[in-house]
C-alpha cells in the first residue's frame, strides 16, 4: 500500500475511535503547549533584559565608591568618599571610552509652581546624555559652560514636570527651588518609564555636578562614575583598564583591596539572563517528561488498539498483507496520534503565549524553531513509542488472528 | 485441465511430547481448476487444518505442496502474502468484514495489499458486488446488514482478485437455514456460471451437498474422496 493509503486507513481507524484518540493526544498535546509556551516566555524574558539594560544606557559601566567584599555587599567605612571628579577626567582619556559623567546624587525637596514635591537631584555631566541614552522632551542639556560657571540650571524628569506644573509640559524658563537655590528649567527629559526594579525613572531632576558639589551638598567626591564603553566588546578591556588607572590613581596596591568597585551591566543582564535560562531548562524537563509520559500513553493504547482489532489484523494477513505492512500501518497510526497531538499542542501553545502576552505585557514569540523541533520530535515520539505494539501485531499469527474473539 | 493444488503427503503435527498432535496424517489430493470440494468429517478431523495449510495461512510440517505447479515449500512469508492477495480468496464463518468501513471497502481490501491502483480497485470491487448480487449495498456499513447479506460481500471480497482458488471454512456456519441455502446457491452458481474453483470445509451434509466432489476427513487423513451430482435448487432441507 501507498504512504498516502497507510495515512488514510491510519486516520480512518483514529476516527473510529475519536474521543479516545484524542485523550491519548494530551499527553503530547500538554508537553508540546508547554514546550512552546517556555520557549516564547523565555525568549520573551531574554528580549525584555537586553531592552532595560539598552534602557538604562549604551554599554554602560559604573564605578561606584567602596570595595565591594561578597555578594555586591559594598563596604562602607570612609570609603564613599573615595571617587572624584578629576578619577572621571582620567578615565575619558582612556581608549575605548566614549564618554564618562560623574554622577552626585541627592535627595531633595524641589518647589515650584506653587508645588512642591520630594525627588531625586542628581548632578551630572553634559555626556549624560549620550551615556544614559537619554533625549529631550523639550529645551536642551546644559553645557560645559554652565559646568565651569556653577549655573543654576535644572532640566527635570516628566514626573516632576507632572507634579510641580501639571498645566504645563515643558515649563522651560520657570523658576524652582532646590533646597532653597533658585535654579531655572532649561529642559525636560523624554518618559523612560519603570526601571526593571520598578523605580520610576522620570522621578528626576538634573543639574551640572558642579553646582550640586558646590550649592548643594558641599561634597568633595561623587557617588558615581558612569563610563559608556565605544561598543559592547570594549566593555572588558575598559573595565580592566579603568581598574588599574584607579588603582595606581588611589595607590592601591594588591592585596589591599579596592576603595572602588565596578559594575557592567551585561554583567547583570547575563547574569539574569541565564537565571531565566536556567527556569526555561527546568520548563523544558517538565515538558519533555510529559512528552514521554504522553508516549506511554500512546504506546498503551496502540497496545489496547493491537489486542481489539487482532481479527482485523489476522483478515489483513489472510488477504495478502505482509507483516511489514501490518507493522507500517500500526507505526503510521501512532505516529499521527503523536504528530496530531504535536500540531494541536503548537496551537494551544500559541494561543496560551497570546493570551500571555497580552495579561502580562510581556513581549513573546513564538519561535519557528521551537514549533518545528517540537512537531519533529512528537513525530518521534510517536514512532518509538508505537514501535513495540506495531511489531507485535505485525508478529500475530493470522490462524490464532482470526481465530481471536 | 491443469491442477489447481496439488499436494502430496502432507503432515501437520502441533506441540510435542504428551501435548503432540497429528492434525494432518499424510493427505494427498489435486483439485483442478473448476472443481467445486468440500470437506467434510468430524470436528477435529483436521479439515480447518487441511484448508490452513492450502491457503498458506500455515506451513505443513512435512509432504508436498503445489499452488499451480509453484512450490511454495520454500517460499518466504512475504512471497506467501502476495500469493494470497493474487491468486487466494478466504470466505470465514464470521465474516471478518473490517467494522464501520463500507462495502466496497471491505471489497477493495485484498486489491490494495496487491498494488491495484485506486481508481481501479472501485470498478473491481463494484463487479464484484454485482456478481454477488448486492451492489445497492456498496455504501453500507456491516452493522447495517443481515449475516447472509455480510456473507455476500465477504464473497465479493474472496472473488475480487479473480482468485485460482477460494477458500470457505463453515461460511454457513453462523447463518440460518434459508441463508445458508442461498449462499450455497451462490457459491455453485459462481463455480458453474464463472468457473471459480471452490474448497469448502463444512460438517453438515446438505451443505457439502451442493460440491461435485466430497473429501470426507477422519483422523488427519482422508477417509473417502467421491463426486457428487449437485441437487441445486432442489435440496431437501432436513435441518
Ligand atoms: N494451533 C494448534 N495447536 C495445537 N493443536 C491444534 C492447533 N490447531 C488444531 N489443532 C488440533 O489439530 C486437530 C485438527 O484440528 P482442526 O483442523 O481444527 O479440525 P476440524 O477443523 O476438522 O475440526 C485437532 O485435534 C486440534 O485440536
Ligand atoms: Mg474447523
Amino acid at each position: 500500500m501507498s504512504l498516502r493509503g497507510i495515512i488514510d486507513v491510519a486516520l480512518r481507524a483514529l476516527e473510529r475511535n475519536a474521543s479516545r484518540s484524542l485523550l491519548t493526544m494530551l499527553g503530547i498535546i500538554i508537553g508540546v503547549a508547554a514546550v512552546i509556551t517556555t520557549v516564547a516566555i523565555g525568549s520573551g524574558a531574554r528580549v525584555l533584559v537586553q531592552q532595560q539594560i539598552a534602557n538604562l544606557g549604551s554599554n554602560l559601566i559604573i564605578v561606584l565608591p567602596g570595595a565591594v567584599i561578597t555578594s555586591g555587599v559594598r563596604s562602607g567605612t570612609g570609603a564613599a568618599s573615595s571617587l572624584t571628579p578629576h578619577d572621571g577626567l582620567a578615565i575619558a582619556q582612556l581608549p575605548g571610552v566614549a564618554a564618562v559623567t560623574p554622577v552626585v546624587t541627592e535627595h531633595a525637596q524641589v518647589v515650584g509652581g506653587g508645588n512642591n514635591w520630594n525627588t531625586l537631584i542628581q548632578g551630572v555631566a553634559p555626556t549624560y546624555a549620550y551615556v544614559r541614552a537619554w533625549d529631550m522632551l523639550a529645551g536642551t542639556f546644559f553645557t560645559q559652560h554652565d559646568m565651569d560657571t556653577l549655573a543654576k540650571v535644572c532640566i527635570l524628569g516628566t514626573t516632576v514636570v507632572t507634579n510641580l506644573f501639571p498645566d504645563d509640559p515643558s515649563p522651560l524658563g520657570e523658576s524652582v527651588l532646590i533646597g532653597n537655590v533658585p535654579f531655572t528649567v532649561i529642559g525636560v527629559l523624554q518618559s523612560k518609564g519603570q526601571s526593571s526594579f520598578g523605580q520610576d525613572q522620570d522621578d528626576i531632576v538634573l543639574i551640572p555636578y558642579t553646582s550640586a558639589m558646590n550649592r548643594l551638598t558641599g561634597q568633595t567626591y561623587v557617588n558615581a562614575l558612569m563610563i559608556s564603553a565605544v561598543s559592547g566588546n570594549a566593555i572588558d578591556e575598559v573595565q580592566n583598564e579603568l581598574t588599574s588607572l584607579l588603582e595606581q590613581r588611589h595607590r592601591i596596591v594588591p592585596p589591599q583591596p579596592d576603595d572602588f568597585s565596578v559594575r557592567n551591566l551585561q554583567d547583570i543582564a547575563n547574569t539574569a539572563t541565564a537565571t531565566a535560562q536556567i527556569m526555561q531548562l527546568l520548563l523544558a524537563g517538565v515538558a519533555a517528561v510529559s512528552l514521554v509520559v504522553g508516549g506511554i500513553g500512546i504506546m498503551n493504547i496502540m497496545l489496547v488498539s493491537v489486542t481489539e482489532r487482532t481479527r482485523e489484523i489476522g483478515l489483513r494477513m489472510a488477504v495478502g498483507a505482509r507483516s511489514r505492512a501490518i507493522l507500517e500501518q500500526f507505526l503510521v497510526e501512532a505516529a499521527v496520534l503523536s504528530t496530531g497531538g504535536g500540531i494541536i499542542g503548537v496551537i494551544v501553545g500559541a494561543i496560551v503565549t497570546v493570551v500571555a502576552t497580552l495579561l502580562a505585557r510581556w513581549p513573546m514569540s513564538v519561535s519557528a524553531e521551537a514549533v518545528i523541533a517540537s512537531v519533529l520530535f512528537s513525530a518521534l515520539v510517536g514512532v518509538f513509542f508505537g514501535y513495540y505494539p506495531a511489531l507485535k501485531a505485525s508478529r500475530l499469527d493470522p490462524i490464532e488472528a482470526l481465530r481471536f474473539e | 485441465m491443469s491442477a489447481v493444488v496439488e499436494v502430496h503427503d502432507l503432515a501437520k503435527i502441533y506441540g510435542s511430547g504428551p501435548s503432540r498432535t497429528i492434525a494432518l496424517d499424510g493427505v494427498s489430493a489435486s483439485f483442478e481448476s473448476g472443481d467445486f470440494v468440500a470437506v467434510v468429517g468430524a470436528s477435529g478431523s483436521g479439515k480447518s487444518t487441511f484448508l490452513h495449510v492450502i491457503g498458506l495461512l500455515d506451513r505443513p510440517t512435512s509432504g508436498k505442496y503445489l499452488l499451480e505447479q509453484h512450490d511454495v515449500q520454500t517460499m518466504t512469508s512475504d512471497e506467501l502474502a502476495d500469493l494470497r492477495s493474487k491468486k487466494l480468496g478466504f470466505v470465514f464463518q464470521s465474516y471478518n468484514l473490517l467494522p464501520r468501513t463500507d462495502a466496497l471497502e471491505n471489497v477493495e481490501l485484498p486489491l490494495a495489499y496487491s498494488g491495484v491502483p485506486q481508481r481501479q480497485r472501485e470498478k473491481a470491487a463494484r463487479s464484484a458486488l454485482s456478481m454477488v448480487g448486492v451492489e445497492a449495498l456498496a455504501r453500507h456499513l456491516p452493522n447495517q446488514l443481515s449475516g447472509g447479506q455480510q456473507q455476500r460481500i465477504a464473497i465479493a471480497r474472496a472473488l475480487v482478485n479473480n482468485p485460482s482458488l477460494i477458500l470457505a471454512d463453515e461460511p454457513t456456519g453462523a447463518l440460518d437455514t434459508k441463508s445458508s441455502h442461498e449462499i450455497m446457491e451462490l457459491l455453485s452458481e459462481l463455480n458453474r456460471e464463472h468457473k471459480i474453483t471452490i474448497l469448502l470445509v463444512t460438517h453438515e451434509r446438505d451443505i457439502a451437498a451442493y460440491a461435485r466432489r466430497i473429501l470426507t476427513f477422519r483422523d488427519g487423513r482422508i477417509e473417502s474422496d467421491v463426486s457428487n451430482t449437485p441437487e441445486t435448487g432442489a435440496v431437501t432441507v432436513d435441518a
